[in-house]
């Protein structure tokens, strides 16, 4: 979770901090410009006139071999030194477009690389751009691999990243990945290839196990930041005490996450090794640590300002139970640094006013793994005035979504999660506890609401009373589920979503929609970068409506609509612009995706199908991915994808 | 909190009206709307399109969609593990037969505790005990051999073998629960997929609890 954004603390921006907005997406860089195209080496703005090239060793512009001109070291030193101060990728990339100098001195001093999907440039044609990168961010499969709507052994493995990135940056220190397939002995790479690493984070990752995290714990010696955040993580046949790695002097270590690393450890080690972290702020620990044994990693840790709290539970038959009391002193002496609460993650309810005496300075406080009811949550509630972020399930009830609304007037993040994430779900939530949110925390900037009913009187309402709303996600489970007091469709509840939240990037659709939905969304969407869409809509015209209308989209994931081919093709002059379309269980042909793909050379367009026996129903196209791409189609694709 | 049947306002047949391909404006057949289903069973849309794209096997009555709603499943196997270990507690305890392991596993499956075929191991703490011991439960096909190697490898530390009470321990697991049970209530299969960790009681702790020697 995320400090919020004025916070004085240090925040460690990566995209480890779900509660942050993806800060890295605005850094997008979109490969089609011309900077990158390597056969288009054109002439730069210039037309025929161009700038001395800076460094003729790598880096700069590919394509032009041969002799560069003496360098103008003067200006490539200025042009360098102002350019360090431009961090944000978009900035980077809109300098790069300059000229020919300035392409080259960007590409040498730039320090990040953020690739937003792992496909859309080889790792090759990275290593030869940049030449002093320090930091690497990765994204790989598309989000709806989150939901089993990707078939295993898709791709997006990091072995050529990290083969590619092991010999060109030996200075490398950061590394974050986001939902790609890493196996042990790639982390082993790691400390091997990187002597100065300091930052790992891994987020919704899979394929690596223990063995992986104690090479990474023994080897990389400056490391600073381990986060691992809703990682896969397989039981394995034997687990490695990793922590018990660590090197035994003192470490750097200033963030250390891992939560969802569910396997037992060896607690003493934990608790020497945070003794001997003086830089630690932010640890969160798994589920096999105990109220006793939190207590002592906190009385190790004065400073923390992020805490995962484990199970929230004693140790079992265990002599020496701590009391409430007992605990409540342990987060009394953490009252002063404390900002960001999570973990719980098999709370005993009887301890929760224990955290009594930090609430009123938590700014992030995190119960989406604590089965609590509304009765146990409202006392706690009651005293986190300064909550900006927050997320539970919903068995907060809307009664405590009131209290939300009483109490935390800042409140900018909420997330509402479902306790039983089934359709026909009891749903303690609806369109009253939206509607008390909105009308409480005016401030609001980002919702995930999981819910059964709901009105669009309510959505209409929160469209009003909370204008700085960026993103908005509404997820009502029943499948075209409508207004549930009108019966009338969803559409005036998104409209006005679009309409009135000027500032809306991200939207999540759900329930009965028709087509007048997109029309809305394509009339007033016009900052929307990712649009989710599922079991919604009635005909083509509604991807019509969003390709048309939605003029910074980047991101679009539509499943189980009835759109076909058509609605397809009109996005041809479209998907150039956006990062990627994902598009399962709808209606189109391998003929409609085929066409694109002959028109777009720089798609790359995947099909799978479900059951790739099925004999009838040649012509159908169950999952369709396609992205924008400089690496051309990938080698890499199993069987099941199709790449047309 | 509890939703009424008629809160929910929603009907098989609209919804294939509302997914149809027509020439007609959306939203012109939304009067004759109001229904009067229960909530519930909503799944049998015959004709939609979309159910025959449906990865899952409808096992029942109720056909649920593969990833949705839209909630990791890092999150779903969470509380899928916090409410089948509850309904674990109360299914009825089986009197546990020595040689058999036929039994079946019970209700959903356990994510963590069952191993992928290789080995299951869980630590094994004993009251007194310098340090603990790992020991893989998919070696042993009941709770004799358990016990057998639970002794052999423990009995060490109270000194002379022959001087030891058996009746003077109690072996004892934490199940997922994180409940502190007495080994051998359960058949070893169920055993096997809720022990996260094991505990060799001594003393006044352990006496009167019953020596589980069967």
């Amino acid at each position: 979770m995320s400090t919020p954004p004025s916070s004085s603390s240090a925040p460690i921006p990566t995209l480890a901090s779900p509660g942050m907005r993806d800060a890295a997406d605005d850094s997008d860089s979109p490969p089609s410009h011309m900077s990158e195209d390597s056969d288009g080496s054109g002439a730069g703005p210039g037309g025929d006139t161009w700038t001395p090239d800076l460094r003729g060793t790598n880096g700069g512009n590919g394509g032009n071999g041969g002799r560069w001109a003496p360098p103008d070291q003067v200006l490539e030193n200025v042009l360098e030194s102002v350019l360090e101060f431009l961090t944000a990728a978009r900035d980077r990339n809109a300098a790069s477009l300059v000229c020919r100098s300035w392409y080259a001195a960007e590409a040498q001093t730039r320090r990040e690389l953020f690739i937003g999907n792992c496909y859309a440039v080889s790792p090759a044609r990275a290593v030869q751009r940049f030449a002093g990168l320090r930091a690497v961010v990765l994204k790989g499969k598309p989000r709806f691999a989150d939901f089993s709507l990707v078939p295993n052994g898709w791709g997006a493995r990091v072995s050529p990243w990290v083969d590619a990135l092991g010999p060109a940056y030996p200075r490398l220190q950061r590394i974050c990945l986001k939902r790609m397939t890493v196996s042990d002995d790639e982390l082993a790479l790691i400390p091997r290839s990187f002597p100065l690493f300091r930052e790992l984070s891994l987020v919704c990752c899979d394929g690596f196990t223990t063995r992986g995290l104690a090479v990474i714990a023994e080897g990389c010696r400056h490391l600073r930041v381990l986060d691992l955040t809703e990682d896969y993580f397989h039981e394995e046949t034997e687990v490695v005490d990793w922590i018990s790695k660590f090197p035994e002097c003192n470490t750097s270590l200033e963030s250390l996450v891992f939560d969802c690393v569910s396997v037992p450890f060896n607690f003493e080690a934990l608790e020497a090794l945070v003794a001997r972290s003086p830089a630690l702020r932010r640890l969160r620990v798994n589920d096999h640590v105990s109220i006793e044994q939190l207590r002592r990693l906190m009385a190790r840790a004065p400073h923390l300002t992020h805490l995962g709290t484990g199970s929230f539970r004693s140790e079992p038959g265990s002599s020496g139970a701590s009391s409430v009391s007992d605990l409540a002193t342990s987060f009394a002496a953490a009252a002063k640094s404390l900002v960001c609460l999570s973990g719980f993650l098999d709370v005993n309810a009887e301890y929760l006013p224990a955290i009594y005496p930090v609430c009123a300075n938590l700014t992030s406080l995190n119960f989406s793994f604590a089965s609590l009811t509304s009765e146990e949550l409202i006392p706690v509630i009651n005293h986190c005035v300064n909550l900006r972020v927050f997320w539970v399930l919903d068995t907060v009830g809307d009664e405590g979504l009131r209290a939300v609304a009483e109490t935390c007037s800042d409140l900018r993040e909420l997330r509402v999660f479902p306790l039983d994430a089934t359709e026909d779900s009891e749903g303690s939530v609806s369109d009253v506890g939206l509607q008390a949110i909105s009308e409480g925390c005016r401030k609001l900037e980002s919702i995930l609401y999981f819910c059964q009913r709901m009105t669009n009187v309510a959505v209409i309402a929160m469209s009003e009373n909370c204008p700085d709303l960026v993103v908005f996600r509404l997820c009502i489970m029943g499948r075209h589920r409508p207004d549930r007091v009108t019966g009338e469709p969803m559409d005036e509840g998104f409209g006005a979503i679009v309409k009135n939240c000027k500032k809306l990037t991200r939207l999540s659709v759900s329930g009965l929609l028709t087509d007048k939905a997109f029309a809305y969304i394509g009339k007033y969407g016009k900052l929307i970068k990712t649009l989710s869409v599922a079991f919604a809509g009635n005909s083509d015209m509604s991807l019509q409506h969003v390709f048309e209308g939605c003029t910074k989209l980047q991101k679009l994931e539509v499943r189980d609509s009835p759109f076909g081919d058509k609605g397809l093709l009109s996005g041809m002059n479209y998907f150039y612009n956006m990062r990627f379309f994902w598009m399962n269980s709808c209606r189109l042909t391998v003929k409609g995706c085929g066409d694109v793909a002959q028109q777009m050379p720089n798609l790359v367009v995947e099909v799978m199908k479900d059951h790739p026996d099925d004999e009838g129903e040649v012509d159908t196209v169950d999952k369709l991915y396609l992205y924008r791409s400089l690496a051309g189609p990938r080698t890499d694709a199993p069987e099941f994808v199709n790449i047309l | 909190m509890a939703a009424t049947a008629m809160d929910y306002a929603h009907v098989d047949v609209e919804n294939l009206k509302a997914t149809e391909l027509r020439l007609g404006l959306p939203g012109a057949e939304e009067t004759d709307k109001m229904p009067t289903s229960r909530a519930g069973s909503k799944r049998a849309h015959a004709g939609d399109h979309h159910e025959e794209e449906l990865k899952a096997a409808p096992p029942a009555a109720k056909a649920q969609v593969v990833g949705w709603p839209p909630v990791r499943s890092y999150r779903k196997s969470c509380f899928q593990q916090q409410s089948s270990s509850k309904s674990k507690a109360t299914a009825p305890a089986e009197v546990q037969k020595q040689e058999e392991v036929a039994v079946s596993v019970v209700a959903a499956a356990p994510p963590a505790a069952a191993g992928s075929g290789g080995s299951l191991f869980v630590k094994v703490s004993m009251d007194g005990a310098p340090y603990l011991r790992k020991i893989d439960l998919k070696m042993y096909k009941g709770y004799r051999e358990l016990r057998e190697a639970l002794e052999a490898m423990f009995l060490g530390f109270s000194g002379d073998a022959a001087s030891v009470n058996p009746s003077d321990f109690a072996v004892t697991y934490e199940d997922k629960d994180g409940d502190l049970m007495l080994v051998g209530d359960v058949p070893f299969e169920m055993f096997m997929s809720t022990c996260k960790r094991m505990r060799i009681m001594k003393g006044s702790e352990a006496r009167g609890l019953g020596s589980s020697k069967e």
